[in-house]
């Protein structure tokens, strides 16, 4: 049997509400498991206790056959003994040591050859060469947080925690990053929990993501799957879908749904029967939009005719508010947008593929 | 000038800051990372000297070490002599009374150490000793010298703790402070000026070094 990384623990706070924690991960191969949620969520503290360094109150943790954590018979294995690398959101390099000395800081008791070789693969794999004599004041974000990983990763661990890595860093040091990290990653092999609050590195990363909010966990499985069929309503506002509205079914032909949104109608795909509440989400880029309240045939099922109440740029994109009924979120090209001349007032219709109208039931 | 009574104070303030060196260090450490509730007792009654006449202090040990208490007695059974009166009752003493001088700044260091560094190496392997010697200890070497400097100065001028548990035997027990008195009854105000002038002198000194410590130490971090 493949061995496995089992969490299942608890921990209390004085202030705020309980930790709960549920993981199953394989360990024989590399993957990548997300936490992902929004701050405060309890991710870090998740992190920590896989760690060592917090001590949950209930529960157990298991690596492979090795017990780390059980509150029935107060087992706690001290961060030392679990053989891990831990990455810190602001990379705790020691200040008063070289790169090369924080690099081999853990593996001191290995021989000098050994030692030498380690160092100058990492060095070599990282992009380090030349900054060895350099004092962590003197390295750029980037820099820093290979340092950090080389500096887990020359002890070869058997898992790796990694708490925000790419957090504290500029927006272009981030996106390559981004893109090194999974290969490196892959390269080496090591099985690796993250916390993120990022979608796009929760989604470009991530081979399992678990979704946590208020200190539990609310869904768990491939990032694709979790990001477009969110199980709730929080979680949608979790992995960022724009639109969500609540709704009713009052039709169904064919497995093809008609909701209704105050004034407005959509059709969906469901399995949603007659009468019953749900929660509808559409995602702001998968709504075009065209000029005029007359929509000309199109695939797309869904035409809702409505005025422009917003236009929002971000960078090269535009998020447009309207109000057809409820307000709509679409995202366009700064492009598009400058082309059909959207502005405040102006009368659009939405176009959305039923497909892309997804529906969470409602208790 | 009486050099037989600065040397005794030289060496009480050296061997008492060496002592709370090894002793105060580890101490400071654990106060500074603890969790532990009761906490806020033990730090009171490390600053607790700093508070209490001397006289208070002097009178407490002189009890403790005296032949009548346990400690006493069992010292005299070891060695043949007493502990009250004698150069050893008076480092204990000073060890207590200058107890705050270099816990509180061993402490006070050891709590700007950024506390993820020290779970950094715990991650990577390293055992809490190691942890302690190399990057705690490292990271808080301008509040370690700090605390060596400011216990020397302080134990070198104290007065009445030594007054009390030393009593004024030359050559054992007479520290310069209490020569300086001596000297002051005895109208000698020669003597006593240029034994107050060493004092004065290795004070300001002491306070200079620590200041200058205090602004260029630490790594920014």
């Amino acid at each position: 049997m493949e061995p496995e990384l089992v969490a299942e623990f608890e921990k209390n706070f004085p202030d705020g509400p309980p930790i709960k924690v549920r993981l199953h991960r394989p360990l024989g191969r590399f993957s990548l498991t997300v936490l992902f949620g929004p701050s405060g969520a309890g991710k870090t503290t998740a992190l920590r206790c896989l760690a060592g360094l917090d001590r949950p109150q209930r529960g157990y943790i298991r690596f492979g056959d090795e017990i780390w954590f059980d509150a029935s018979c107060g087992i706690q294995v001290e961060p030392q003994r679990r053989q891990i690398g831990y990455l810190f959101q602001d990379y705790a390099l020691f200040p008063h040591l070289t790169v090369e000395r924080n690099i081999a800081y853990g593996i001191r008791r290995l021989g000098d050859a050994e030692r030498r070789k380690r160092i100058a693969e990492l060095t070599d794999l990282l992009g380090l060469a030349g900054l060895e004599g350099r004092y962590p004041g003197q390295l750029s974000g980037g820099q820093q947080q290979r340092v950090a990983l080389a500096r887990a990763l020359v002890c070869r661990p058997r898992l790796l925690l990694l708490d925000e890595p790419l957090c504290a860093l500029d927006q272009p040091t981030r996106e390559q990053l981004r893109r090194d990290l999974r290969r490196w990653l892959t390269k080496l092999g090591i099985p690796a929990v993250m916390v993120t609050h990022d979608r796009v590195e929760a989604l470009g990363l991530g081979d399992h993501v678990i979704v946590m909010d208020h200190g539990c966990v609310r869904q768990c499985g491939p990032p694709q799957d979790v990001f477009a069929a969110p199980v709730d309503p929080a979680v949608a506002r979790i992995v960022g879908v724009d639109n969500i509205e609540g709704g009713k079914v009052i039709r169904k032909v064919n497995g093809l749904a008609t909701i209704q949104i105050g004034s407005s109608e959509l059709l969906a795909l469901s399995e949603a029967c007659v009468g019953s509440r749900v929660c509808v989400c559409i995602r702001a880029e998968d709504v075009m939009l065209e000029r005029g309240a007359v929509a000309r045939q199109s695939s797309a099922r869904n035409h809702l005719v409505g005025r422009i109440r917003s236009l929002d740029r971000e960078g090269p994109i535009v998020r447009v508010g309207i109000d057809c009924g409820f307000l709509l979120k679409a995202l366009v090209t700064h492009q598009a947008c400058e082309d059909m001349g959207l502005c405040d007032g102006m009368d659009v219709t939405a176009l959305i593929k039923a497909p892309a109208v997804r529906l969470i039931a409602r208790e | 000038m009486d050099f037989e009574a600065i040397w005794v104070s030289v060496e009480l303030a050296a061997i008492t800051t060496l002592v709370l060196f090894v002793l105060g260090l580890p101490f400071a450490y654990w106060l500074s990372v603890t969790r532990w509730r009761l906490k806020f007792l033990l730090e009171s009654l490390v600053v607790l000297p700093m508070i209490l006449p001397p006289t208070v202090l002097g009178f407490y040990v002189l009890v403790a070490i005296g032949p009548m208490s346990p400690l006493g007695r069992v010292y005299e059974h070891m060695t043949g002599h007493g502990l009250a009166f004698s150069f050893q009752g008076l480092l204990l003493a000073s060890i207590f009374y200058s107890m705050p001088f270099a816990v509180r700044p061993f402490a006070a260091a050891f709590a700007n150490v950024d506390r993820r560094l020290i779970e950094a190496s715990w991650c990577l392997g390293v055992s809490r000793i190691r942890t302690f010697l190399q990057i705690a200890c490292p990271l808080s070497w301008a509040g370690i010298v700090t605390g060596l400097v400011l216990s020397f100065a302080h134990t070198l001028g104290e007065f009445g703790v030594v007054l009390m548990v030393g009593g004024n035997i030359p050559g054992v027990t007479r520290t310069i402070s209490i020569a300086i008195y001596d000297e002051v009854q005895a109208v000698n105000y020669r003597g006593a000026a240029m034994a107050s002038l060493v004092l004065l002198a290795s004070s300001f000194i002491a306070l200079s070094v620590t200041h200058l410590l205090n602004r260029k130490g630490g790594y920014g971090a």
